[in-house]
């Protein structure tokens, strides 16, 4: 018996370790967004004062509200282009057999582990020759690069679980494909494209090497480059308070979201993931 | 399907022309921004680009990557991108970070997937709890780091002295010795969950008739672990490293924030995007792109032969 009791505490310590670990960093940076002035710099574990002195200060100065409404907005058209040409995408891959769908299928996957930096260069000639640098919809353009590949691997494998027979009765009356999507396959895939527009949209949300490269005015900035160029006065006077402010508003639509979808995100992680 | 096989056939070929319409948009947008632009970081790499004056780059062949002058005296000059050490050191620095990174998250995740895939009470709790560090965005667990780590009022500092880890605070970011340390701390931290998550999916199809089996038979749990567990989750386990081995390879964000200035910590992206954008070194940055993209992609194709048969297999 003694032996099971040490056991069991033994296991909750550990989760325990673990449950703070994680947490913590973003514990510590609610309770320091909300200290100002001299206190931010004293050490304190527990939150011992109370301000949002900070918070009206990020939203009010500058441009963050502006930045926040461009994240917004880049990222719901992001989720929106590439859900749209997933789902059909989608539909060819999985459910019709054609020529050459398996490289097809791997020319997308190997698209999904490209490093950014390689199409940097040329990207940024492409958006200027489009007309869309330090333009919000360069920014979409661009995102489409990490998102569609992503988005399209998940649906195809969604898909293609889906048994024929629920597309049987829809032939047999003569339905066309787009009727066959439409009608058929989107009732059936709420769930799905729920995960993957959600993923996409916390890929876009937080995406920086490209907003950081293709935006020049503080005015088209996202959030995650605002967040990482703010300074003080000088370089070695961060506004800790402020940045802090900035990044629980940043983080905290993603974190409920992320904890409400939980276990589609898990789903959703494991299937672009082990089968990916 | 009954139908006669002339319907059948028609009804086929209806479906494979759809078929390559609906697949059309995705391509088309796909070939705009990756294909193109890859070709065209490729064609840059040999030419002489600047940043100002794109347009007008002309074809210099391999001078970004090798080249050399023999002096009068006879002895060779070499320069370019094969003979730079900042670009050694760069890759140097890449693979040491990737290869620890990812390690440490494979140890860690799966432990945090072992106590996942067992059953107690609160388990919810510790899956949604790791969860958070997962949906931090990048560029916030580098600043909230940043302050945790800061050399005066971090609170690291404090706790480490406390328990007497360290008996001096430590400019964990600034220092040459602990930069890298601090960007390996918030990798780790950061991607640890989605590590776990993975591990625990492949986990989650060991069946449980097994590891009853083996307590029946009285096997040790360390031995049930290296003899049962581990072979079994292998496959899961390695697509798992392979996965997050390529995107450590690329890691930008987490470097150019927290550590901007540190040559311990500067990776091939962040070299390579200092070279394009800041150094006006369009076509050097260029070349180092076309580096970094021909190691991945060897890699890629060497991670998509190795899960060949799971791909195969999955297909109808």
């Amino acid at each position: 018996m003694p032996m099971s009791i040490i056991k069991n505490t033994a296991f909750y310590a550990l989760v325990a370790v673990i449950v703070v670990c994680a947490v913590f960093p973003f514990y510590y940076a609610i309770i320091t967004s909300f200290r100002t002035g001299s206190a931010i710099f004293t050490i304190e574990y527990w939150p011992t004062s109370f301000s949002v002195a900070n918070y009206v200060n990020v939203i009010a100065s500058g441009s963050f509200a502006r930045n926040l409404l461009n994240s917004i907005i880049v990222s719901a058209c992001v989720v929106t282009l590439s859900l749209l040409m997933a789902v059909t995408a989608a539909f060819a891959l999985s459910r019709v057999r054609f020529r050459g769908r398996s490289l097809l299928l791997l020319t997308i996957l190997s698209v999904s582990m490209f490093p950014q930096i390689a199409v940097l260069a040329g990207l940024f000639e492409v958006i200027r020759l489009l007309g869309l640098y330090n333009t919000l919809g360069g920014l979409v353009f661009s995102y489409m690069i990490f998102t569609l590949p992503f988005t399209v691997w998940v649906l195809t494998t969604f898909m293609r679980d889906l048994p024929v027979e629920i597309e049987e009765a829809a032939i047999v009356d003569g339905a066309t494909p787009w009727v066959i999507i439409t009608r058929v396959f989107l009732p059936l895939m709420w769930p799905a494209l729920v995960t993957t527009g959600l993923l996409a949209f916390i890929a876009a949300w937080n995406e920086f090497l490209f907003a950081l490269t293709f935006t020049s005015s503080t005015e088209t900035r996202t959030v995650p480059v605002t967040i990482a160029l703010f300074t003080g006065s000088s370089a070695h006077e961060v506004p800790w308070g402020i940045v802090m402010a900035a990044s629980v508003i940043v983080t905290v639509p993603l974190v409920v979201l992320v904890l409400i979808f939980q276990r589609k995100i898990i789903s959703g992680l494991t299937a672009g993931g082990v089968k990916g | 399907m009954t139908a006669s096989p002339t319907v059948r056939s028609e009804l086929l070929r209806q479906r494979s022309r759809s078929a390559r319409l609906f697949l059309l948009p995705m391509i088309l947008a796909l070939a705009v921004v990756a294909g193109w632009p890859l070709l065209r970081t490729i064609y840059f790499s040999f030419t002489d680009a600047s940043l100002t004056n794109i347009d007008a780059a002309k074809w210099v062949g391999f001078k970004n990557y090798l080249s050399w002058i023999q002096l009068k005296s006879g002895r060779t000059i070499y320069s370019g991108l094969l003979v730079d050490p900042a670009w050694w050191n760069a890759v140097w620095n890449t693979v040491r970070f990737s290869v620890v990174s990812v390690a440490l998250e494979a140890v860690f995740g799966m432990i945090i997937a072992l106590v996942l895939n067992a059953e107690f009470k609160g388990r919810g709790i510790v899956r949604a709890a790791i969860l958070i560090p997962w949906a931090i965005p990048t560029i916030v667990s580098a600043r909230m780091w940043g302050w945790m780590l800061n050399d005066q009022f971090g609170i690291l500092n404090d706790l480490f002295m406390r328990v007497g880890l360290i008996d001096h605070p430590i400019a964990w970011t600034a220092s040459s010795d602990t930069a890298m340390i601090a960007v390996l701390i918030v990798d780790v931290w950061k991607t640890t969950p989605f590590m776990a998550l993975l591990i625990l999916a492949g986990l989650q199809t060991i069946p449980g008739d097994i590891y009853e089996a083996a307590r029946i038979d009285g096997v040790h749990p360390v031995k049930q672990f290296f003899r049962i567990t581990l072979p079994l989750v292998k496959p899961a386990l390695m697509v798992a490293i392979i996965f997050r081995l390529l995107d450590a390879m690329r890691i930008f964000d987490l470097i150019y924030v927290l550590t901007p200035n540190s040559a311990q910590t500067k990776t091939m992206s962040v070299l390579a995007r200092e070279n394009l954008i800041d150094f006006d070194k369009f076509a050097y940055g260029s070349a180092q792109s076309t580096l970094l993209f021909l190691v991945i992609a060897l890699m890629t194709m060497l991670a998509i032969w190795i899960g060949r048969v799971k791909l195969d297999g999955g297909e109808r």
